[in-house]
């Protein structure tokens, strides 16, 4: 019983994880129609910019406390990373779909975006790996055989909060109301008087400010940071939200959790090198199910 | 002559660069370029069939590069190598034993697209993408934990091929050089790979590939089968596919799952969306360009040359070419989607851009 209710913690929060990524590729996608595969490694960014703020606050110049460092640090580091998401848009995105080029095309430069932001990151920092500092001083908690630390719980009650806060945006605010007339006809909104470019804007700064939450809660969770550890939980998170079903915020939340329990119960069963094949398994058979998703609305064609 | 020119040209410059290969004016590492833009072709123009010309989405590519290069290293080891017993053939046997190999490893790619195929009955565009890219994942991770082919470790003795080939080669082929067997038949595979799919794709049945991008509703409303075609068509992309993967394990003598990782599928996407989506002629140009210019810039003199001014300014910073290389090339795609959205050719062939090269040839 012990070991079921610590596995499910992990997987909990494993799922987090996977979810606060995936939440930053729905929101893009259900605005934009865009998968944007450069969100993987703007959560790795995120991370190292998590490192160098936490770096430079504990550092000589300011010698702050780490708790006081911790709590600077997430308003910065989700800010710098919006910034970066931001800066994505506006060089790469944006004249694209001014052109109105094909949605692939789009695609493609994403996907190089991140290949740029990955390479040059090895080549200004080098291979070597980076550790982060302990921030928040790790306390144990052993309730009846299950062990906690603080830090699973900040993690898990994080990725709650953010779809809580996102729910909220999306469903009860009036910029929410314009992303999700922007995903329903992008060509009545502008006739509306709704400035398409701040709303596309706004919505990468939430993703990416995210992002960089995840990425500074995985660096505390896990303190060794390389330039391609966006790459893979980048891919995985991705496929979370479509299992999901991508352009709902619910199942990007649901299907990361999702995601993060079936890893975690292949590994308590099998070896662990079955994870992949396992959870990716699974996930084939739930899209053979359900072709949209558990979440996603059937499209229907008008003939 | 206009029916035969083309065939002809061919012909004449895979002859060229085989004696000028056997006499060893190209040293290895241009055989082993000219090799790997073979093989390249083969990828962005069977990869193009799937993206380009049926419209849908795939990014697991080299999914079914991965399960052709490992059925054809087990089979060659099989048959002329020694890790799994004696040689199955004699040596002498294996100029034609290798291409039905190599042929072998495609069909069996072709076998696993199916897995591809039957999901894309029903779904759309992204969700295609997620089923490719977890089959990638899942061909990589299932083959690393075959322990028997190596698993993670990678698998290797193809090379035992390559050698009976050399081996047996009559004295009046050879002279004092070894025979480039594998380049022939890189070449080889590469006219027959542009060949099959030119051939579909100006079908009357390969219409259908056209009709399905077009407007998948009114396709199966003017009795195109649909389901058919589009399970025809992944089994033709990922069968060249598995042709390719096959060359690739026996010119480079080693195989890895980690090799056909995502990046490998990139590479593929990157070429296809280079040439222009639907392009033939496209595909290759920007599969030789793409080649070429990852070997241009292998160079440490010339990565330095265009990072003179970055380490003027921080003279303790070393760029690596090897690295560099890989914000290179993604920044000039960048680049060139900006300015121009359609890749090199667009939509169109080589004869649609030059009109007047009509009057030389015919390309069926």
């Amino acid at each position: 019983m012990d070991f079921i209710i610590q596995n499910i913690i992990n997987a909990l929060q494993w799922g987090s994880f996977y979810a606060l990524i995936a939440l930053g590729y729905t929101l893009v996608y259900g605005v934009l129609r865009l998968i944007n595969f450069a969100h993987g490694d703007i959560f790795m960014v995120g991370a190292y910019i998590a490192f160098f703020v936490a770096g430079f606050m504990l550092g000589p110049a300011l010698g702050l406390s780490p708790m006081v460092t911790f709590l600077l640090a997430v308003p910065l580091t989700m800010f710098l990373t919006a910034c970066v998401g931001v800066t994505l848009e506006r060089v790469a995105y944006r004249p694209l779909r001014r052109k109105g080029a094909h949605r692939l095309y789009v695609v493609i430069t994403a996907l190089m975006c991140g290949l740029i932001l990955e390479y040059s990151n090895l080549a200004v920092l080098g291979a070597s790996r980076l550790k982060f500092p302990e921030l928040v001083h790790k306390t144990i908690w052993d309730i009846g055989g299950v062990t906690v630390t603080n830090l699973k719980v900040i993690v898990i009650f994080a990725a709650i909060a953010v779809f809580v806060i996102l729910n909220f945006i999306v469903t009860k605010t009036k910029i929410g109301m314009a992303m999700r007339g922007i995903s329903y006809d992008k060509f009545a909104i502008p006739l509306m008087g709704i400035p398409i470019d701040q709303i596309i804007v706004f919505t990468f700064i939430l993703g990416s400010g995210f992002a960089g939450l995840a990425g500074l809660l995985f660096a505390m969770s896990y303190p060794v940071l390389e330039p391609f550890m966006g790459m893979l939980i980048g891919w995985k998170a991705f496929i979370a939200a479509v299992v999901g079903g991508i352009g709902d915020i619910r199942g990007a939340f649901y299907g990361g959790f999702l995601l993060g329990f079936i890893e975690v119960g292949v590994v308590t069963v099998f070896p662990s090198t079955y994870r992949d094949l396992f959870a990716f398994t699974i996930l084939l058979i739930i899209l053979w199910m359900k072709p949209t998703g558990l979440f996603g609305m059937p499209q229907s064609t008008k003939i | 002559m206009q029916k035969y020119s083309f065939n002809i040209l061919i012909a004449f410059a895979a002859v060229v660069l085989l004696v000028l290969a056997q006499y060893r004016i190209l040293d290895n590492y241009i055989q082993a370029v000219i090799m790997f833009g073979g093989i390249n072709i083969m990828m962005s123009t069977s990869l193009n069939l799937v993206n380009g010309n049926m419209g849908e989405f795939t990014c697991g590519h080299a999914a079914f590069m991965c399960v052709g290069a490992y059925v054809a290293s087990i089979l060659s080891v099989v048959c002329f190598g020694s890790k799994f017993g004696d040689p199955l053939f004699p040596a002498a046997a294996s100029y034609f034993v290798f291409p039905i190999i190599i042929l072998i490893g495609g069909f069996m790619a072709a076998l696993s697209s199916i897995l591809v195929a039957l999901p894309s009955f029903k779904t759309r565009d992204d969700y295609l993408a997620i089923i490719t890219i977890a089959v990638n994942y899942m061909v990589i991770s299932g083959i690393e934990n075959m322990d028997w082919i190596g698993g993670s470790r990678g698998f290797q003795g193809m090379k035992d091929t390559v050698w009976a080939m050399v081996d047996s080669t009559p004295s009046w082929l050879a002279g004092d050089n070894d025979f480039p067997w594998v380049l022939l038949y890189v070449i080889l595979f590469t006219i027959f790979d542009i060949w099959v799919i030119r051939r579909f794709i100006t079908s009357t049945y390969g219409k259908g590939v056209d009709a399905v991008c077009q407007d998948e509703t009114a396709a199966e409303i003017m009795s195109v089968n649909t389901n058919k075609i589009k399970t025809v068509n992944f089994m033709i992309s990922a069968g060249l596919a598995g042709c390719a993967g096959g060359l690739f394990a026996h010119v480079i003598g080693y195989v890895n799952p980690q090799s056909f990782n995502i990046l490998k599928s990139t590479e593929a996407m990157v070429m296809v969306y280079l040439g222009g989506m639907g392009s033939l002629s496209g595909a290759v140009i920007s599969a030789v360009v793409f080649t070429f210019l990852l070997e241009i810039l292998r160079s440490q003199a010339l990565i330095d040359f265009l990072m003179a001014p970055a380490t003027f300014v921080f003279p303790d910073w070393e760029p690596s070419a090897g690295v560099i290389k890989w914000v290179m090339i993604p920044l000039l795609l960048v680049l060139i989607m900006q300015f121009r959205p359609e890749g090199i050719m667009g939509n169109k062939e080589l004869s649609d851009v030059f009109p007047k090269l009509k009057k030389y040839y015919t390309f069926k």
